[in-house]
């Protein structure tokens, strides 16, 4: 006996077990991040005006500009590895999926040098409260990015061509599901930009 | 076919495998059930102790008291970190994984005729992270700086700079993360894992209230998740998220950049906190469904109406957690809103409890140990809700806020409320979980003085209350003038809740008495209709039923008439 609905989808509800809990999941992140973004307009609100405004034009617009489109291009290369499995390439899949890969690094780089600029100057989270929220929100995104990797490199191993021989769909579906969550940090960097560099 | 098809395609398990990192929703269910009640346990020794100390100020603590130091009296920082910690071990390690860990794990699966759980890996890295957040709250107590010392609510910015909050802190997100991977899975499995023919109207009350409860947990722990992490960066990063400007302590200003809010920390808590609050009832309600729709022999009444206003209750139960705060100063368009709300949120808790209420008319009872406490529960949740009403209405609250009345409030729902109501599921679901009943005889000794003391202790705290003494005194109140009027309910209290704790001894023989030497059990002792009493006792490992299972009708065939039984289980078609 295996659990049903784990390849075929359920007549009544079209779903497969595992998109069903990743949108569950990411209704959850949804609120967490809900939650730290509204910590930044309840600090931006108590702020004086012109402070906050004053204290982002710390940050790097260039930097988190190519950030972004760097993150953009890795989201598109997610979608690219999914439908190359759906038509059976494997090899094709690797190469999309190294190229994921290989954004997230470049995003991960570029942000640590911004990091690192920031500690140059002597700024800290504990320097004001813009400071605080930019670097807690970003530093969770980055742990989101983090654990993405890790999840990435499990699926480029060579056990990966073991499991698509084995079960070409659900390991197809597998990586539509990590697809699913990848977008999903993507758009929370979507927001991340605008909210913390540009406004 | 069941039973073939799994002894040929698994190899035999070794007991590691079987009984400890198992991935069975069985076994993760009794694992989650043995942990909590032992957390249960040590959270109500905590609270002794505090009570000692409440009815006996000064005075050397019996038996425990040479870990408190020198005469084995509690210094007030000790009965801080009791109080702190009671809390958070009963409502995050006790009765949420009791609840929702462990009969949610076990029953849900059963309820809806799947063989396990959707994801059961997942199942076993939520028991193993929520073991590890454990570990790391009680690790606490024996860590230089001691355990947290500021409320279960943590409230900046004493929390910021008080001993053992880091932590705290870091315990509650292993715990936050436990709960949200094992809600996911509740809920994926009641949308996906339904056998045929079982509708959402034809699902039992419990497995309803296990789906809401779910939604309360994935949707309302992130944003305390949120604020732990703020509260930590505070704490270890140096950042002043909820400390504002111009702190003074002892006398100095605090050397921070300032700028923040203490106020974001009590939104964002209370955000999840109020939630939590039906995170505690709404599965005993379920439970205590159950188990009279079984023991009047008829139809919950007004089955619908429940379920629409669970639904309703986990939906509102977003949008009242201000009423915690009318004392902050947040402003009276704020405190109208959500006493507004909060007087809304009590109509469809009262249609609930109404309807229990009617299911009791013309049934034929029958008195055994799990509907006694299910008839307990239902006054004691009503004190418990009624008694809220004061506390959700603005003007009441500001005398009432922050005294005794408050939680002898949240007790009544809590203690004789949602733990009766686990009583009484570990009571009526044992025969399915061991395959032995339970003693009736030690049962009803265990319920009666229950009821007795549970009383004894929580309705002297609404004199005291009214009477105006902080929940938060040390000595309990010797040093308040206000207090010197109702202060002799202290020794009362206190001697009641010793009592409770003996009148605990019962139970635990039982279980263990009953487990070795019980009476054995067929599949369905209590004559009842959900789909889990189709399965053997207990049921089989991996695959819980012996036969394909097909729902023909709703969840309380009781008495139908023209029956040749006086129930028809849900699988007869």
């Amino acid at each position: 006996m295996d659990i049903p609905y784990v390849v075929e989808e359920r007549e009544d509800t079209g779903l497969i077990n595992s998109k069903l809990g990743i949108w569950i999941f990411l209704a959850s992140e949804v609120m967490l991040f809900g939650g730290l973004f509204s910590a930044y307009i309840f600090l931006r609100m108590a702020a004086l005006p012109g402070d906050f405004e004053r204290w982002a034009s710390e940050l790097s617009v260039p930097m988190a500009t190519v950030n972004t489109v760097v993150l953009i291009s890795s989201s598109v290369s997610m979608v690219m590895a999914w439908a190359s499995l759906k038509m059976k390439d494997f090899s094709k899949y690797k190469m999309y999926l190294g190229i994921t890969i290989f954004c997230s690094f470049v995003f991960l780089t570029i942000k640590y040098f911004e990091y690192s600029g920031k500690f140059a100057h002597d700024i800290y989270p504990s320097s004001n409260t813009f400071m605080a929220i930019y670097f807690t929100l970003t530093g969770l995104h980055v742990l989101h990015i983090i654990g993405g990797v890790v999840v990435m490199l499990y699926f480029y191993l060579p056990i990966s061509h073991k499991m698509w021989d084995k079960q070409p769909e659900q390991f197809t579906n597998r990586i539509e599901v990590f697809g699913l969550y990848w977008h999903f940090v993507d758009l929370v960097w979507i927001f991340l930009f605008p909210v913390l560099y540009l406004l | 076919m069941y039973s073939n098809s799994n002894n040929h395609d698994h190899h035999e398990e070794t007991f590691i495998q079987k009984y400890i990192f198992s991935v069975d929703h069985k076994v993760i269910g009794i694992q989650y059930g043995i942990t909590s009640l032992l957390f249960l346990l040590f959270g109500f020794s905590l609270m002794a102790i505090m009570r000692w100390q409440l009815a006996y100020p000064g005075t050397e603590i019996p038996i425990v008291g040479f870990i408190f130091g020198e005469g084995g009296v509690l210094a007030s920082e000790q009965y801080n970190s009791l109080g702190a910690m009671h809390g958070t071990i009963m409502i995050f390690l006790g009765i949420v994984p009791l609840a929702v860990g462990a009969f949610g794990n076990y029953l849900v699966p059963l309820q809806i005729g799947a063989i396990d759980m959707a994801f059961p890996k997942l199942n076993a890295a939520s028991y193993w992270t929520y073991f590890v957040g454990g570990v790391i709250m009680i690790s606490s107590f024996f860590m230089p700086e001691g355990a947290a010392r500021s409320g279960w609510t943590s409230y900046p910015p004493l929390s910021v700079f008080e001993n053992g909050q880091t932590i705290w802190l870091i315990s509650m997100i292993f715990l936050i993360t436990s709960s949200l991977l094992g809600s996911m899975n509740i809920i994926v499995t009641i949308v996906q894992l339904r056998v045929p023919g079982l509708t959402w109207m034809r699902l039992p009350l419990f497995t309803w209230a296990q789906f809401v409860t779910s939604f309360l947990l994935v949707l309302a722990f992130p944003p305390l998740e949120a604020a732990a992490v703020l509260q930590l960066m505070d704490r270890v990063a140096g950042t002043s998220f909820f400390l504002p400007s111009g702190l003074v302590m002892s006398g100095e200003i605090v050397d921070v950049a300032g700028g923040g809010s203490p106020l974001l920390w009590q939104h964002l808590f209370w955000f999840l906190a109020h939630p939590e609050v039906y995170v505690l009832i709404l599965p005993a309600l379920g439970i205590v469904g159950e188990i009279l729709a079984n023991n009047t022999r008829k139809p919950i009444w007004g089955f619908k109406s429940i379920v629409y206003s669970m639904v309703f209750l986990g939906f509102c139960s977003f949008i009242v957690w201000a009423h915690h705060m009318f004392l902050t100063g947040m402003g009276q368009a704020m405190s109208a809103f959500f006493q507004t709300t909060t007087m809304i949120i009590s109509i469809p808790s009262v249609v609930i409890l109404t309807s229990y209420f009617l299911s009791l008319w013309g049934g034929s009872i029958r008195f055994n140990t799990p509907m006694l406490f299910a008839l307990a529960f239902l006054p004691m949740f009503g004190i418990g809700g009624l008694t809220g009403l004061p506390l959700g209405l603005a003007a009441s609250d500001i005398y009432l806020h922050d005294t005794y009345y408050v939680i002898g409030h949240f007790h009544y729902v809590v203690a004789p409320g949602t733990i009766f109501a686990l009583f009484a599921g570990i009571y009526y679901w044992f025969p399915k979980i061991t395959g032995k009943r339970m003693s009736e005889t030690l049962g009803k000794l265990h319920f009666w003085p229950s009821l007795i003391f549970m009383n004894g202790i929580f309705m002297p705290m609404f004199i005291q209350g009214l009477a105006g003494v902080s929940r938060r005194l040390a000595d309990g109140g010797v040093s308040y003038a206000h207090a010197s009027g109702v202060l002799q309910w202290n020794e009362f209290m206190s001697i009641s809740a010793f009592c409770l704790g003996l009148s605990q001894i019962p139970f635990i023989v039982n279980i263990f008495m009953s487990l070795f030497t019980g009476e054995k059990s067929d599949r369905n002792p209590w004559k009842s209709t959900t789909i889990e009493w189709a399965a053997p006792s207990p049921p089989l490992a991996h695959v819980n039923f012996d036969s394909e299972i097909t729902v023909h009708r709703t969840a309380y065939e009781y008495s139908v008439p023209g029956a040749k039984e006086d129930f028809i289980p849900q699988t007869e078609s």
